[in-house]
């Protein structure tokens, strides 16, 4: 057992883990921060992708111990201060973002990371950046609408499906 | 995943020394090792991690022009750093897997891994680069020895990776859409004395030199010279992404994308 202390969503935490306790389960089993989903539990669906010191990365494939000392931040920490749903979010319940709302928490958190490296993302753009975010409803259509929506663009010149 | 003890070293020759431990293995960034752990297909006593060891990380020019970038730097890293120095290399970088991925994984990982559809391989072994480990050089034509197989010893680090700086390189890889992965990738690179082409995802034996288009290639740069060279499907990958002959036949269209592109 090895103890682990990092900031997650600003506050501090700590806790008992094994080498092998994953990051996602740590957030999920240990903080019961449930808002992280685990879809394949192999690296390839992007269900669990959360923020270490700034940057995406899924969950699932990354040891609690490797984010010793870090900054995480998980889709419960992406709310307004207030509790009302931040633009990302809002932009994904206006455009029909989502429909079982699985794959959701790891597509707000991409479109985070993405919008702060690139905040006028193309349509190419988005669908490039969210590769490794699969979801089985939406045919992703209306996510990237979203994601366009988010960044303050005219989501008009996305075609309709 | 079965249980091990895990180590975080801040130096390499600590690193060196934990991995001397009986059946410890190096951490990377665990894009490929910790789904590999979960799968019961490898279980280390110890894993010894390499991500807190900043002498692993970051791109430099060398006195000579050429680029070396530490083994444990990312590929969001190298897909930044290496842009103006080495674009067709940055662009491989950019290009692996999606940017999650590319936060963690590392250079060093991918080459010591040698996956036979790996993007990095290519890389190497068409600049002519040189693998340095903690205790020698090894040249890019030594270090691939197969699928998964490489030169490297038990618990020998990957520390950096040289690459001469080609005058005009490019990288195509034919994307299998669901490991994104490359179905094959040919990464072309012309030097003042010749060309190298480098083909990964199609061999049985990995990532191997086609040294009939290098010839062509070097005598006339232009996609037309490769037009009528063959490649034999009989030692290629056949499964059901592509069979040998359909592979054969990629790397002769990615030859000739890549040198269009490298111009
Ligand atoms: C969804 C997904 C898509 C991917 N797509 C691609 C792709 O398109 N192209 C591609 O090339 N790769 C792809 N990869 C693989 C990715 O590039 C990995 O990051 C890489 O293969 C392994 O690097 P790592 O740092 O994560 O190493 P790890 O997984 O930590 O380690 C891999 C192996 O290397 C050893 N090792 C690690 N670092 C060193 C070192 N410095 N010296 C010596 N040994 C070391 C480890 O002991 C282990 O045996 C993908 C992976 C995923 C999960
Ligand atoms: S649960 Fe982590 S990538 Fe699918
Ligand atoms: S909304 Fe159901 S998986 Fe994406």
């Amino acid at each position: 057992m090895a103890q682990v202390s990092m900031t997650v969503n600003g506050k501090s935490v700590s806790g008992d883990v094994e080498g092998r306790t994953l990051l996602s389960s740590f957030l999920r089993d240990h903080l019961s921060l449930t808002g992280t989903h685990v879809g394949c539990d192999t690296g390839q669906c992007g269900a669990c992708v959360v923020h270490v010191n700034g940057e995406s990365v899924k969950s699932c494939n990354m040891l609690a111990v490797e984010a010793d000392g870090a900054e995480v931040g998980t889709i419960e920490g992406q709310a307004n201060p207030d509790g009302s749903l931040n633009v990302i979010q809002q932009a994904f319940q206006e455009h029909h973002g989502l429909q079982c709302g699985f794959c959701t928490p790891g597509m707000v958190m991409s479109a985070a990371a993405l919008l702060k490296e690139n905040p006028k993302p193309t349509e190419a753009e988005i669908r490039e950046y969210l590769e490794g975010n699969i979801c089985r409803c939406t045919g992703y259509h209306n996510i990237v609408k979203a994601i366009m929506a988010a960044s303050g663009q005219d989501v008009g010149a996305i075609a309709a499906e | 995943m079965y249980s091990f003890e895990f180590e975080k070293p801040s130096t390499i020759a600590e690193a060196v020394a934990a991995l001397g431990a009986e059946e410890a293995q190096a951490l990377g960034g665990g894009q490929t090792l910790i789904p590999t752990l979960k799968q019961r297909l490898a279980a280390p006593a110890k894993l010894v991690s390499l991500s807190g060891i900043a002498e692993l990380k970051g791109v430099c020019v060398e006195d000579d022009g050429a680029l070396a970038i530490g083994g444990g730097t990312t590929h969001a890293t190298v897909a930044r750093e290496a842009a103006d120095k080495y674009p067709a290399l940055a662009d491989l970088a950019s290009h692996i897997g999606d940017p999650a991925v590319r936060n963690r994984g590392t250079i060093g990982g991918s080459l010591a891994n040698n996956d036979p559809s790996a993007c990095y391989p290519a890389a190497v072994l068409a600049s002519g680069a040189t693998i340095r480990t903690n205790s020698r050089d090894i040249a890019a034509d030594d270090f691939f020895q197969g699928m998964f197989t490489t030169a490297l010893a038990d618990g020998e680090i990957i520390t950096s990776v040289r690459f001469p700086v080609p005058q005009a390189a490019n990288y195509q890889k034919f994307l299998q859409p669901a490991s994104r992965f490359a179905l094959v990738g040919v990464f072309v690179a012309r030097f003042a004395d010749g060309v190298r082409v480098a083909v990964t995802g199609a061999s049985e034996d990995g990532v191997f030199r086609w040294t009939e288009a290098e010839q062509a290639l070097s005598a006339d740069f232009r996609p037309d010279a490769v037009k009528d060279l063959k490649v034999d499907p009989s030692g290629m990958i056949g499964d059901l992404h592509g069979s040998k002959e359909y592979r054969a036949h990629l790397v002769g269209v990615m030859t000739r994308r890549a040198v269009a592109a490298a111009g």
